[in-house]
This record gives C-alpha cells, sequence and structure tokens, in this order.
C-alpha cells in the first residue's frame, strides 16, 4: 500500500487516469488464495485444541469449587485448600470445576488453558506438566467486585513434596489453636470480602462488637446472636437475613467442617 | 462553480428551536443526530480515560472496584449503544443517502424524526440507570451475574430495548428509500457503494435487534419475576443467554463496521480520482459479510462449554468472514492502482482504517483459531482487537466521513492543517494505546480487572500516556470542527471533485436537496477525462 500511495501520489498537471473497473482473475485470485490460506491456519488450530481436549484414563481428579471471589480445591484424600492448588509434576492432572455463583473462569496463562466455571455443571480442564514451579491462576470471566482478586497460586511440586504437602495441610489445621484457625478461615474463605474487623459497613454486617448483639431480623424476628445464631447465619445465611442487606451471602454448608465452623464462632467472639 | 447563484439553504431556509425540534428534513435530523452521537462519544471517551487512568498503578489509584466496574460497564455501553452502532447510519448516513440517491428526503421523513426521539428516549433510560445506582455487569449482561446483581439492570435493559426500536425503524426506513426512491435510471449497480453499506446495515438491524429485544425481556422477567430462563437455581441455563446475547451482538458488529467500509469505498475512488476497482465484488462482499455474520457468534463462547463439534464449526466460519474482508482490502488498493492521489485529511483516515483495520482484522484470525484463542480468550488481546477493528476501523471511517461530508454539511472547510496535526495524534495516540494491549493480553492479563499483577505495570503505563495522545487529537478535531462553523460558508458545492450526485447539488444543500430532480447521466467514480465535467 505505501507503494501505491508513494506511486500514484498526484502531481502537478496530472489528474487523468485509467479508467480500470475490474478484473475477474485477480477478484478470483484474491479470494482464493487467502481462502487457502485461512484454512491452513483453521486446521492448525483444530489439532492444537482437540489435542487438548483428550483427558487420560489416569487423572488425578481435584475438585474446584469457584465462587465470589476465591478458588477452593478439594483433593481425592479429603484436604481442602483455598486460593492456592498443589499438583504433582508429571502427572496427568483433571480438574473438575463447578460454581457455587456467577460464572467464573479458570485461566493459567502459563499453560495456555482456560475454562469457564459454571453453576451447577461441571466443566474439565486437563493438563500435565513437565516442570516444577509456580504459577499463577486468575479468574478471566468478569464476577463483580472482586474479579481482579480472584487469583490463586499454582504449584508444580514433585510427587514427596506433593505427599508432604497433603499430610501438612491437614495436620497443621488439626493443631491449630480455634481462635487461630478462625482468622485463618476469615482471610481464606472470603469472609474479609464483605465482613470487615473495624465496624466499617460493607456488604455484610461487621464483625466488631456483634457477639452478643440483639438483633432485628429482616422478617421481623428479635434474635440474640449467640453460637447457634452464628452457627445458622453461616450454614444458611439466607434464613437469617438482616434489613438493609441484600441476600449476597453463599452458604458455606458442606464446604466447613464442623471445627472449622467453630473456629470461625470463636474468631467472630474475640472481635469485642 | 463558486459563481453560481446560492439558494437558500436547508440550514437557513426556516429559523427558530421549533423549525429544528419539529423538522422532517433529514439534513436536519441528521445534524441533531451527529450532535447526540458525539456527545455520547465524548461521554465513553471520558469513561475510558478514567479507566486507562486507574490502571497507572497495579491497586487502586482513583476509584474503587465497584466504582470501577460500573465505569468499564458505561463505557462499554455508552459508546457500543449510543454511539459506534448508530453513529455512520444515523448521521452522515441520514445526511448523505437521500442525497446520493437523488430524492428529495427519505422514504418515512416524520418516521426518521421518530426514531431520532425514540433514541433519545432510550439514552434517556440508560443515563438514569447509570446515574441511579449504576451497572456493573459490563456491556454484555451475563447471566447469572446480571440477574443477581444489585444495580440498575432492568431499566438499563429498557433503555437498550427503547434504542433496538430505533434502530429498526431506521433501518426499515433507509431500506424502502433505497427500494424505491433511486433517481430515475439509477439502477441497483449505478449506486454509490455507501448506499450498499447503509442497506446491509438496516437487514441486519433488522433481523437481528429484535433478538436483542427478546433477550432482553427475558432478562427482565427473570429479574423481576424469578421466571427460570437463564438461572440454573431456577431450571434455566446460563449458556443458552451467551447464545442469546451474541446471535445478537455478533452481526452488530457487522452494523458498527460496514458502514465504515461504505465510507472508505467512497473516499478512495474521490480522492485516487480513479474509478472503483471491483464495484461488483465490493457491493457482493458486503452482503457476503452481512450474511456470514449471522453465523459465527458460537467463537464468543470457545471456552464457556458448548458442544466441541459446534466449537470447531464455528471456528471455521468465522475464518470465512476474512475473505470478504480481504476482497474489499484488495479491492481499494487495486482502485488506487495508477490513480492519482491527493492526501486530504478523509483520505489520510481512510488510509489509516486499511492498516488499522488490516491488523485488526489479522489479529481476528488469531482469535478465530482454536488452540490459540483458549489462552487469549478474555484478556487483554480480545480488547485491543476489538478496538483495533472499532476504534481503528469505524470510529477512523466515521472521522473520515465527517471530513469528507463537513464541507457539504455545514457549508465550510475546516483548517486542513489543524486537521492533519490530529490525524497523526489520533494514530500515534491510538497505535500507542492499543498495541501495548495485544502484548499485554498475549502475556495473560485478563480484561476488565481493576487490580493487575506488577509485572503488567510499564506496559499498561505506556497504553495511558497513548490515550492521553490519542484524546488531545481527538479535542484538537473538535475545536477546529467547531472553529469553522464560525467562518460564513465558503465551501465549494463539490470540494474534492466526487462523482457521486450529493456533489452535484450546493454546499450546504438546499431544503428540497436538488434544483430540479438530477438524472444521473454517468455511473458513479467515473473519472474518464473525456466527460469530465466543470
Amino acid at each position: 500500500m505505501a507503494f501505491f500511495l508513494w506511486k500514484y501520489r498526484r502531481r502537478p498537471g496530472q489528474s487523468a487516469t485509467p479508467h480500470i473497473t475490474g478484473n475477474w482473475k485477480l477478484e478470483v485470485a484474491w479470494t482464493v488464495i487467502p481462502l487457502v490460506l485461512v484454512l491452513i491456519v483453521f486446521t492448525r488450530g483444530l489439532s492444537g485444541y482437540l489435542d487438548a481436549q483428550e483427558t487420560p484414563a489416569q487423572a488425578l481428579e481435584i475438585q474446584v469449587t469457584a465462587q465470589k471471589w476465591q478458588w477452593q480445591f478439594e483433593y481425592p484424600d479429603g484436604t481442602e485448600s483455598v486460593n492456592e492448588l498443589h499438583v504433582p509434576v508429571n502427572t496427568p492432572v483433571r480438574l473438575m470445576m463447578s460454581s457455587e455463583d456467577v460464572i467464573h473462569d479458570f485461566f493459567v496463562p502459563d499453560f495456555r488453558i482456560k475454562r469457564d466455571v459454571l453453576p451447577d455443571r461441571y466443566s474439565q480442564l486437563s493438563f500435565d506438566i513437565p516442570q516444577t514451579g509456580l504459577h499463577v491462576v486468575e479468574c478471566s470471566q468478569y464476577c463483580g467486585k472482586g474479579h481482579s482478586s480472584m487469583i490463586a497460586k499454582l504449584y508444580v511440586d514433585t510427587e514427596p513434596q506433593y505427599e508432604e504437602w497433603l499430610k501438612k495441610g491437614l495436620e497443621a489445621e488439626k493443631k491449630m489453636p480455634l481462635g487461630e484457625l478462625g482468622k485463618k478461615l476469615y482471610d481464606t474463605k472470603g469472609c474479609s470480602t464483605c465482613h470487615s474487623l473495624d465496624g466499617t459497613r460493607e456488604d455484610g454486617p461487621s464483625w466488631k462488637g456483634l457477639f452478643g448483639r440483639t438483633n432485628q431480623m429482616a422478617d421481623g424476628r428479635v434474635l440474640k446472636v449467640d453460637e447457634n445464631y452464628l452457627r445458622r447465619a453461616i450454614l444458611e445465611p439466607n434464613s437469617m437475613l438482616l434489613p438493609d442487606y441484600a441476600p449476597l451471602m453463599p452458604t458455606f454448608q458442606g464446604s466447613l467442617r464442623d471445627r472449622e465452623v467453630r473456629a470461625l464462632i470463636e474468631f467472630i467472639k474475640a472481635q469485642q | 462553480m463558486a459563481a453560481r447563484k446560492r439558494f437558500p439553504n436547508y440550514l437557513n431556509q426556516s429559523r427558530g428551536w421549533r423549525s429544528w425540534l419539529l423538522t422532517t428534513d433529514h439534513k436536519r435530523i441528521a445534524v441533531m443526530y451527529l450532535v447526540a452521537v458525539l456527545t455520547a462519544f465524548l461521554a465513553g471517551g471520558i469513561f475510558a480515560m478514567l479507566i486507562r487512568i486507574e490502571h497507572l498503578t497495579p491497586a487502586q489509584t482513583i476509584m474503587t472496584a465497584e466504582q470501577y466496574n460500573r465505569i468499564f460497564t458505561m463505557h462499554g455501553v455508552v459508546m457500543v449503544f449510543l454511539f459506534v452502532i448508530p453513529a455512520i447510519p444515523v448521521s452522515l448516513g441520514n445526511f448523505v443517502l437521500p442525497l446520493m440517491l437523488g430524492a428529495k428526503d427519505v422514504a418515512f421523513p416524520r418516521l426518521n424524526l421518530a426514531a431520532f426521539y425514540t433514541y433519545l428516549v432510550g439514552a434517556l433510560f440508560t443515563i438514569t440507570a447509570m446515574v441511579t445506582g449504576g451497572v456493573d455487569t459490563g456491556w454484555t449482561f451475563y447471566t447469572p451475574y446480571s440477574t443477581t446483581t444489585h444495580s440498575s439492570v432492568g431499566l438499563m435493559t429498557l433503555g437498550l430495548f427503547i434504542l433496538g426500536i430505533s434502530s429498526v425503524i431506521t433501518a426499515i426506513n433507509f431500506m424502502v428509500t433505497i427500494h424505491q426512491m433511486r433517481a430515475p435510471g439509477m439502477g441497483w449497480f449505478q449506486m454509490p457503494l455507501f448506499c450498499w453499506g447503509i442497506y446491509a446495515t438496516s437487514v441486519i438491524q433488522v433481523l437481528a435487534t429484535p433478538v436483542l429485544g427478546i433477550t432482553l425481556v427475558l432478562l427482565l422477567m427473570e429479574r423481576v419475576f424469578q421466571m427460570g430462563i437463564f438461572d440454573s437455581r431456577l431450571g434455566g441455563d446460563p449458556i443458552l443467554f451467551q447464545h442469546f446475547f451474541w446471535f445478537y451482538a455478533h452481526p452488530v458488529v457487522y452494523v458498527m463496521i460496514l458502514p465504515g467500509m461504505a465510507i472508505i469505498s467512497e473516499v478512495i475512488p474521490t480522492f485516487s480520482h480513479k474509478t472503483i476497482f471491483g464495484y461488483k465484488a465490493i457491493a457482493y462482499s458486503t452482503l457476503a459479510i452481512a450474511g456470514i455474520g449471522f453465523l459465527v457468534w458460537g467463537h464468543h463462547m470457545f471456552v464457556a462449554g458448548q458442544s466441541e463439534l459446534a466449537t470447531v464449526i464455528f471456528s471455521l466460519l468465522t475464518f470465512l468472514v476474512a475473505i470478504p474482508s480481504g476482497v474489499k482490502v484488495f479491492n481499494w488498493l487495486a482502485t488506487m492502482y495508477r490513480g492519482s492521489i491527493s492526501f486530504e485529511t478523509p483520505m489520510l483516515y481512510a488510509i489509516i482504517f486499511i492498516l488499522l483495520f488490516g491488523i485488526g482484522g489479522l489479529a481476528g484470525l488469531f482469535l478465530g483459531a482454536l488452540s490459540v484463542d483458549v489462552h487469549l480468550h478474555d484478556t487483554y488481546f480480545v480488547v485491543a482487537h476489538f478496538h483495533f477493528v472499532m476504534m481503528g476501523g469505524t470510529v477512523m471511517a466515521f472521522l473520515g466521513g465527517l471530513h469528507y461530508w463537513w464541507p457539504k454539511m455545514t457549508g465550510r472547510m475546516y483548517s486542513e492543517k489543524a486537521a492533519r496535526v490530529a490525524c497523526a495524534l489520533i494514530f500515534v495516540g491510538f497505535n500507542m494505546t492499543f498495541l501495548s494491549q495485544f502484548v499485554l493480553g498475549s502475556r495473560g492479563m485478563p480484561r476488565r480487572y481493576y487490580t493487575y499483577l506488577d509485572q503488567f505495570q510499564p506496559l499498561h503505563e505506556f497504553s495511558t500516556f497513548g490515550s492521553w495522545v490519542l484524546g488531545l487529537g481527538l479535542f484538537v478535531v473538535l475545536a477546529y470542527l467547531l472553529a469553522s462553523l464560525r467562518k460564513p460558508m465558503d465551501a465549494p458545492g463539490n470540494p474534492w471533485g466526487g462523482t457521486t450526485l450529493e456533489w452535484t447539488t450546493q454546499s450546504p444543500p438546499l431544503s428540497e436537496n436538488f434544483v430540479k430532480p438530477p438524472v444521473p447521466e454517468r455511473p458513479p467514480y467515473d473519472y474518464r477525462p473525456a466527460e469530465t465535467s466543470a
């Protein structure tokens, strides 16, 4: 184009141009040649895509649960982790993913893989990484306020490191005092996105001074905030709505162990 | 030509605000539309600037996450629905189409005014939604986010529904005008190519917009009455929404780009002083793009969970769209071949269009390739791609068309020197802003991210600086165009040596467009010297 622009620029005293209306041979040429080119690109893209869709039969299966705004991972032995995924190196891994609320998307830029995570439906993603290392998982389907902080770390460990981590993760939690575990859950389970500790009102009520207070509920009941109140509010949040607050909170039924619920209650109690 | 007697023109024929607000003259309606869409462009541009400033640092810069989400939604909604979709057809198209056909007005002048007010009402709803409560869903309104978020989604969808009605009315009006009101002796293949572009655009509008309307109504039903259509908790399917939405929204990107291409097909022969190469090929490629455009919506959903077979078919069809687009570009280049090219501002924008649209189009091929799309989907690469085709394509063509027909619309020439400076600023600023985003995307920067990883900061900064250069360029355009209005009318009837009928009347045209109904003696773009008229 640059050549044409220079070659055929308007020169003084010359404005007559040849009357060329078209040339069907050229039209065919610049239809067919690009067609062949794009078909080549298409087949290359297709083969890469199909390769990526194949899932090996013997894969380590990890459950991924996405919710506003965190990633939860559950391993075959029942270990759970939040925003931290460990996989062994040189092992086929299959992620079974579903969402608790809106659509999220599991994206690992380093592996060039991506898949939407939908509510009430499993989507799958598999990979087999030949090198150990640390990678980033990003949510790449817009999901609201915390969308850009919905980031998890992906560790590709050696086999012994991975086994070690599975064991340590569980035992460390067992030994941890309740209040400390509650603090950890507050940070990792997403509570901190909506509940402040300093009295600031966010999407949910602040935990400061919450325990022992008497609340007027949205349905008119008047309840004292005690252990039972908190337990229900965590496991069945929609049955414990406060006036002026939107029903935003997901249920934690099934995603918190009993000891973890107690740990959270302990932690809330301590916020006076 | 300058010595010819000037008739009272459409601008000074009658005075007073009533003569404008109640006018049925397509030219006055076009001018009012132009003011409206440029206002929308300004507002959308300010939102864009705020987004870029926020991204100067990886964490919070000037706004909170909620504000950021609202502003990028407003940027998208205003730019897409209030500016890019209507811009060229309703302002330039409304003005030029009847002139090009040698008609006195569009087929239904009152309907034309009604469509304008429908647009205003729709815009009012949309703006009210933004001011009261705001909307934080992105312009795509994906469920179940949009059915569960606590923002003014209802009001917003109502506004877009009304805007859709306005689009359909205008599209039908233009189609009837093209069918019925061509000058005697002007067959379909003697129409200027701009009319082909507007025609294809109108067909898409009429066929696709109702789908958006239905989708938005269903969305509203689900929000208000908890009908289970898209929400899986209620037995619906969120993917269904994406199918519905893109069945409309993909054809609509051709609503945005086809009028732009149509302007380029006018500008290039005029400034090459040579007849268009492959008239029929360009006309047919316009129809081909409009047709294939209906069959590729699934390429927005390669990673969303549609079936693998569907994904493969959509990928193949997507590649086919590249062919007619390529045909157009080759024909434009062939038109320049052995031409006599002069470089006034409209031609500069046409050249920029070909360059940027070329880059944007090739980036589209990357995204159409399945394995590559899986990585690039929903990253800044996509953002850069559609800004290259929408801003680098449609907006550059719009600016080119605005400069091309400005003398015809206002009767005044703008400062050519200032226009060239602005054009250069826009070109440099645009590439700084968006080329850097291709790199960001390929490195894994997801779109709609309020905060980002530290490693992306230098590129984000560069992009923000680019947006300032781009914004400055656009303000210069606004300044010299407004300045030109203060001068007395000085534009000749045909400043560029154009061959289409709108150049045969005076600038600005009289209310009835032509002194007597024109009869085209020759097909458009005929530059053979023997017959060149004075």
